[in-house]
């Protein structure tokens, strides 16, 4: 298990964990064994994003285009986090 | 009133039946147990999980009693499901069979806490009062291979905790994704037992000595969660993250609970027949009775601590004292923690109990009045 999120990695949702939107809170959420964790905006267009098929500079190309401005640490910060919990699974072959 | 109050509970703790073919001395159960023939039909739990969805419930937990002891598992599982919500399933794994397990993947069942009570089968049978031990192992397995992420459940006490390097190779073995390391909190049936389940103080730090060393060890692979004894503590718990604040317990018969222990308390029931969730969660005198500050009495009342653990537990206030409002005796700053302390004290004596020998007193075990046997898987 590696901490870092490489570029070419490509970053999927574990299999145990649903995102969706909470209709009573009006905000997206992640949902896990005993663990509900709020999304801001970016953390769920990321997350999105995270499909498997995409690398993390596709992810980080297409949020600069989306927010026109630069995403990279923001995007390798909060992928890190959530890999680190294993909400996350990054492959890189 | 802080704002998480308005936030609404983030899951419910659905107790689907008190019968249950284990009998565990420190069960969570009320000493008295609900009749089969009084618990909720299927139809009104789905209703409770429709009001739950409205009121903003992400996740909902099934447990018991054994909860594979509902014919409608599935059906209820497959509803919570259908309303988006996280599901988890909190069982012994008796009667998890193959085609049970299916049938709830099926319905979408997204998690499997799985209770183990020892590392070996002479101590886990005796403590769970029935020949389990190989059906719990043949149980963990099959949620994995299935698919699902595996929390094995322990609950430590006097009896268990000094085989903790031992249970965690088995977590380690059956590759769990969560471990819940949790020491047994003296309510109910525990607070009755309490003598033979106390832990001393040298068998805790043994313990989290262990378990400290295997969170490193199993860092990415496993989480290993420790949940201390509050009876060692300086200060009491955040109980659920406040009363009224973040989630909500319905009994096998209806009546909803801030708490597993609330039912203990002497106030008002509420109960799912005879009112909605969202009034019993907003308006009933049982969840408004301890919501916020405004209700504690001194230390608490001018307390710096006052908003990080809001006043403690009030179960463990009421059944330690008699009144439900006074300070959480587990904290330094209560007058009454001399009674925590003379229990800690009986725990380190050296004539106190073996640790896992007999003891002075019979230990009583919740035994329903109740068929438990398994229903047929399907």
């Amino acid at each position: 298990m590696t901490d870092t999120v490489p570029r070419t990695g490509r970053p999927a949702l574990a299999r145990f964990v649903k995102t969706r939107y909470d209709k009573a809170r009006e905000r997206q959420v992640l949902l896990g064994p005993e663990t509900v964790v709020t999304l801001n905006p970016t953390g769920a267009d990321i997350l999105a994003l995270c499909d498997g098929q995409r690398t993390v500079g596709d992810i980080v190309d297409e949020l600069g285009r989306r927010y026109d401005r630069v995403v990279d640490d923001e995007v390798i910060a909060f992928l890190e986090r959530l890999a680190s919990r294993r909400w996350v699974v990054i492959t890189d072959e | 009133m802080s704002e998480q109050v308005l936030d609404g509970p983030l899951g419910v703790l659905a107790e689907l039946t008190h019968a249950c073919p284990l009998s565990c001395s420190y069960c969570s159960n009320p000493l008295e147990l609900t009749k089969r023939s009084a618990e909720l039909s299927t139809d009104e739990w789905r209703r409770v999980l429709d009001e739950a969805a409205v009121l903003g419930v992400l996740q909902s937990h099934f447990s018991g009693g054994e909860p594979l002891l509902r014919r409608d598992l599935v059906d209820l599982v497959g509803h919570a499901s259908g309303l988006g919500m996280y599901t988890n399933l909190v069982t012994s794994a008796i009667g998890l069979s193959r085609p049970r397990a299916e049938a709830l993947r099926d319905a979408g069942l997204d998690h499997v806490q799985v209770s183990i009570q020892a590392d070996e089968p002479v101590l886990s049978d005796r403590l769970a009062g029935i020949s389990s031990f190989e059906k719990k192992i043949e149980a963990a397995r099959l949620v994995k291979e299935l698919g699902w992420p595996l929390t094995l459940n322990v609950v430590l006490h006097r009896q268990n905790i000094d085989r903790i390097a031992a249970i965690l190779d088995w977590v380690e073995e059956l590759e769990a994704d969560r471990v819940e390391l949790a020491n047994t909190q003296y309510y109910g049936w525990a607070l009755r037992n309490r003598e033979a389940l106390l832990p001393s103080r040298e068998q805790l730090e043994h313990a989290e000595t262990v378990s400290r060393a295997a969170r490193e060890r199993l860092r990415g692979r496993t989480d290993v969660i420790y949940v201390i004894p509050d009876y060692y503590s300086r200060y009491p718990k955040p109980c659920m993250g406040g009363w009224g604040s973040r989630q909500l317990v319905v009994g096998p018969e209806g009546n909803a609970w801030p708490c597993l222990s609330a039912h203990e308390l002497p106030l008002p029931r509420a109960n799912v027949r005879e009112h909605d969730l969202p009034w019993i969660w907003r308006s009933s005198p049982l969840f408004s009775a301890f919501r916020g500050t405004d209700w504690m009495p001194d230390p608490c009342r001018s307390c710096d601590r006052r908003e990080v653990d809001l006043g403690g537990c009030r179960c463990q206030a009421f059944q330690l004292t008699g009144d439900m409002n006074r300070t959480d005796p587990v904290c330094v700053l209560s007058p009454d923690r001399y009674l925590v302390d003379e229990a800690v004290a009986a725990a380190n004596d050296p004539a106190a109990a073996p640790a896992a020998g007999s003891t002075r007193e019979p230990v009583l075990v919740p035994m329903p009045e109740v068929a438990v046997r398994p229903h047929r898987a399907d």
